[in-house]
């Protein structure tokens, strides 16, 4: 494997979390004292196309999971259109595993409306929608509170800091439906429609929400945003690898000492994250899987530990940096129990609009479930692949790719695993156990 | 030849911005009458000029709105990936089950308490974790379960 351009955390700072362990650290009042809102003044005072510029400069990707260039996407916003343009937050967050976006907005929620109003200045959208999952019981009362508190200052509303830019901003609650992370199912769900994804051509930047220019962007995406034009993006550019620029959250869960959000660069080792920061694998137990990006990213086995957390490296390791949420599994953990588990999800939540997932997720869960149980019939594993295959890249929206990749990476990598469970109607790792 | 009779019935959809407001409206009409009978279905469909089947159809696709009267506390238990790998998930669910003598999606006898099963809520990294209402419980184990349950049957 190539670790030329891993970086290290030695050196490194945090940005998007710098505040969060300060009392108060939700408030107004905390984020001013800390050099808040100096960002939105500068940018006001900027070229919206010189935004743009520094945007692409920096590097940053999405965070949603997709990791498309921003500065890229912003330069898509139709400029020619007499149409009022929309920006909408993305604050679903329901990709089992992750839970940085939860911490942003119980904590922070004044840098996230900064970006915001850097980002709608920048592609001249007057309008920001804020779509926040509606477990967030908490966070739906931060924002609200947050962003009245940014109406008082003068940050939001007509003629911001005087300097003649408009924008509006309101929170919206999601009701329960993973796909609403999907940014066109989000949009029908802001519409108060049931959460189906759109086709795609058109994108949302070109028809989005009410059929307007949208610019959608994921929250922790737009906290990057003031920190880029306070900085710099030659800065920003400095932190991580040759297609991976920034800071990163990410949520580490499972077999691990200090379960957590920890922010560091991206490009940093997965072995580095889990056994510096996250303090380990306890009761001395040997890794034996990890889910570097959530359950929709492949899993990889402990030999594959050392991967640097980027875009790139992750892709050629055989998974996906996802939302950066880390799932660690140690060797008691049963692989098959782990694929059923998440396959259960995919098949709860998938939305019901296509065959493929519709049905796929569904009789996938059941044969897992059946493996899993020691009911699994002779050649139940080519039939999953051969589900998988037929699911991925057929389905309407990227919850197809979603609901294979945990199944075909636990085949791939623990084979033995589920043919021990067809054939002996037993769990392996249970039957390794000392007794 | 098909006869165009759709002047015998209201429009489908009124102003979209009217629609936009729908996911709010049932959760202000979930909060006032406990669940999404049908009397409050026809209250949100009324108030938003909007046909009651597009008002339940958009309320069955989301799990948060209930269309089964609910219990004063609906407790909802996590059975995410990371909850299971720390011991949360089944033998949590099952210990609530036993419990409060209901299975996951049923509420007690008395109407105090719903018991569910949920998917991820967000707080892998405090889990076991299961939800109350609008109150999260994190780093759960069976004694302070008992402990919440109890507080609660005697009305804290």
């Amino acid at each position: 494997m190539n670790t030329s351009h891993s970086s290290s955390s030695t050196t490194f700072q945090p940005v998007l979390t710098r505040n969060i362990h300060r009392p108060g650290s939700e408030r107004i009042s905390t984020y001013l004292d800390h050099g808040g809102y100096q960002a939105v003044r500068k940018a006001l005072a900027m070229k919206p196309e010189e935004i743009i510029e520094q945007v692409k400069q920096s590097g940053l990707r999405g965070r949603g999971g997709a990791g498309f260039p921003t500065g890229t996407k912003w330069g898509f916003m139709p400029q020619d259109s007499e149409l009022p343009k929309i920006i909408a937050v993305n604050t679903d967050e329901g990709e089992p595993g992750t839970f940085k976006d939860r911490e942003i907005v119980e904590q922070d929620p004044h840098q996230v409306i900064e970006g915001v109003i850097i980002a709608a200045y920048a592609v001249g959208a007057t309008r920001a929608y804020v779509y926040i999952r509606g477990e967030f019981f908490l966070g739906v009362k931060r924002w609200i509170k947050a962003i009245a508190d940014a109406y008082e200052y003068g940050f939001l509303g007509e003629d911001i800091l005087g300097r003649g830019f408009n924008l509006e901003m309101s929170v919206h609650r999601g009701a329960g439906a993973y796909i609403c992370g999907e940014e066109t199912a989000m949009l029908e769900s802001l519409e108060g429609k049931r959460g189906l994804p759109r086709r795609k051509p058109p994108y949302p930047i070109s028809a989005g929400l009410f059929g307007l220019p949208t610019l959608v962007q994921n929250i922790e995406t737009l906290a990057c945003i003031p920190h880029i034009i306070e900085r710099g993006p030659e800065w920003f550019a400095s932190i991580g690898t040759a297609e991976s620029k920034g800071p990163k959250i990410y949520s580490v869960s499972g077999h691990v000492n200090r379960p957590g959000n920890y922010e560091l660069p991206l490009g940093i080792s997965l072995e580095e994250i889990i056994y510096k920061h996250a303090g380990g694998i306890p009761r001395g137990k040997r890794l034996k899987a990890v889910i570097p990006g959530g359950v929709s990213t492949p899993m990889l086995p402990a030999d594959q530990v050392e991967v640097p957390m980027a875009f790139e490296t992750l892709k050629e390791a055989g998974s996906a940096l996802g939302t950066g949420a880390i799932i660690v599994m140690d060797e008691t953990t049963c692989m098959v129990e782990a694929a059923r588990r998440i396959s259960k999800f995919f098949a709860h939540e998938s939305c019901g609009k296509c065959t493929p997932c519709r049905i796929g997720s569904q009789r996938i869960f059941e044969i897992m479930d059946r493996i899993e149980k020691g009911l699994g019939h002779p050649g139940d594993i080519e039939l999953l692949l051969e589900m998988v295959n037929g699911i991925d890249g057929h389905t309407f929206c990227p919850m197809g790719s979603a609901l294979v990749n945990p199944v075909r990476s636990a085949i791939q990598h623990f084979r033995g695993e589920f043919e021990y469970h067809i054939t002996n109607k037993n769990c392996l790792v249970k039957a390794q156990m000392p007794k | 030849m098909i006869k165009d009779e759709s002047q015998k019935f209201p429009r489908a959809t009124g102003n979209p911005k009217q629609r936009a407001r729908l996911l709010a409206a049932l959760f202000v009409a979930q909060e006032q009458f406990g669940w999404l009978s049908t009397e409050a279905i026809e209250r949100v469909s009324e108030r938003l000029a909007l046909q009651s089947g597009q008002v339940r159809s958009t309320a069955s696709f989301y799990s948060m709105f209930k269309l089964e009267p609910q219990g004063e506390f609906r407790i909802q238990v996590c059975e995410g990936l990371s909850c299971y790998l720390v011991g949360g998930a089944e033998p949590i669910i099952d210990y609530l089950s036993n419990l409060l003598g209901i299975q996951p999606g049923e509420t007690t006898p008395d109407g105090k308490f719903t018991l569910e099963i949920v998917q991820c809520i967000a707080a892998c990294g405090s889990a076991p974790a299961l939800r109350v209402n609008d109150t999260l419980y994190e780093h759960m184990t069976l004694e302070s379960i008992e402990q919440l349950i109890k507080s609660l049957q005697e009305g804290e």
